[in-house]
């Protein structure tokens, strides 16, 4: 397949030797965190959680639309306050109410 | 809220089908769909697009123009670490044909998932599904369903509710909601299911499902759209879970000419066991115009379709 160069262009090796190798300028995206930019700075409210009252249910690892609740080997949550929008569903849908959102 | 819908219910009504149901434990730790994208916060289609890269363990997915195009995130990064073509708008259905077809001459891993939004799907990408459906092509089209035009303002589609306020339709909508469901259950799909990414567990064993028949898979998947549904962003699936539990969004699924209603939409088969309308309806700004009268013709609506689901039963 195609490597990429410094300047993000693809080289396409040749096929043959007949043929050569195709420098492509492809609108290609490569996969990385932050594709909408630092998502943190959207957030008016962050979730806060009390880890005493956790029942490790991990109901709010999955329904995090963002994947900024990282589930540990234990099912106890963290959150990744890098990237959290802060839209709330993990503090609406916790069973227990171990998640508040508190204003920045 | 403890009820099935958590992935509790331990037996199914089918003999047939394995006993246990999948748990929320059962979920893929993996993430293949990345944080910081460009999604509004609490966005449905952000968390589908997650769940289904969870599911399916090498997605190659096929995009129309749609909110999904949009959620990547910028060049040159993108929030998704699985190989994605975004494609013209009506072209879903036969750009995964080709995609599915290559995958084969190839003979590479792969599973195609088209992923389009109610717009594809309903309006715009209706015949290239169609014919991919009647070829029988090898892919999953998942359609979700945010119910409008949510990337270009929220505009109506032909699969927005009836009485549902939209740009386009600032008084409510007056026709009612187009099924594509149920025209893709008279193309004789091998599978067919409907979903919400209110219900994970129950979303990704459909999906599976879907990955280990052959021939074209099509679900529809209730998406809620904050912006769009004038909710709450911390809502979004709170009206996933009401929308199942009115009756409004039946989950089920069509295998072989029949339609089996899914564990977590079954108690709902009893209309004294729905909630109220009025409970969905009022916790959207989308149906603030809607009436009792109104009320009432969406009632009847909804009466109606667990009647033509019931005679495939």
């Amino acid at each position: 397949m195609a490597d990429k160069d410094e300047s993000s262009n693809y080289i396409v090796p040749a096929a043959d030797s007949k043929s050569k190798a195709l420098l492509l300028r492809y609108p290609i995206s490569l996969p990385d965190f932050g594709s909408g930019g630092k998502t943190n700075q959207w957030r008016l409210q962050m979730p806060v959680i009390d880890q005493d009252k956790c029942i490790k249910c991990i109901i709010c690892w999955a329904d995090c639309p963002e994947a900024t609740i990282h589930r540990k080997s234990d099912d106890s949550v963290e959150i990744n306050y890098d990237y959290c929008k802060g839209c709330g569903i993990c503090a609406n849908e916790c069973p227990t109410k171990a998640i508040r959102m508190v204003d920045e | 809220m403890e009820s099935p819908e958590r992935g509790q219910l331990g037996t199914s009504g089918s003999a047939s089908q394995a006993d246990e149901h999948m748990i929320i434990k059962d979920i893929p730790k993996e993430e293949k769909w990345l944080p910081g994208n460009a999604a509004c916060p609490g966005c449905g289609l952000s968390l589908g697009l997650r769940l289904m890269a969870k599911a399916i363990e090498h997605p190659v997915v096929v995009m129309p123009a749609s909110c999904g195009s949009v959620v990547q995130g910028g060049w040159p990064k993108s929030s998704a670490s699985f190989p994605l073509l975004n494609i013209a708008m009506a072209a879903a259905g036969s750009a995964a044909s080709g995609v599915s077809e290559a995958l084969e001459a190839l003979g590479k891993k792969g599973t195609v998932v088209a992923w389009a939004g109610d717009g594809g799907t309903a309006d715009i990408g209706l015949q290239a599904l169609s014919g991919a459906a009647e070829r029988g092509e090898n892919i999953i089209f998942v359609m979700y369903d945010n119910e409008a035009y949510m990337n270009t303002g929220i505009q109506r589609s032909s699969s927005t509710p009836h009485g549902a306020w939209t740009t386009t339709t600032p008084e409510g909508k007056r026709e009612f909601k187009k099924e594509v469901a149920h025209i893709m259950m008279a193309h004789n799909l091998e599978y067919m299911a409907t979903a919400s990414v209110a219900f994970p567990t129950d979303f990704i064993e459909k999906l599976r499902k879907a990955e280990a028949h052959k021939g074209t898979k099509f679900i529809q998947l209730f998406s809620p759209c904050p912006p769009g549904w004038r909710i709450d962003y911390s809502k979004s699936i709170e009206v996933g879970k009401l929308a199942v539990q009115a009756g409004v969004w039946i989950l089920y699924e069509y295998e072989n000419g029949k339609v089996s209603i899914s564990p977590i939409s079954r108690p709902y088969l009893d209309a004294k066991k729905r909630r109220p309308l009025k409970d969905y309806l009022s916790l959207q700004g989308r149906f603030a115009n809607v009436d009792e009268r109104e009320a009432t013709e969406i009632e009847k609506s909804v009466v109606e379709k667990w009647r033509f689901l019931s005679r495939f039963m």
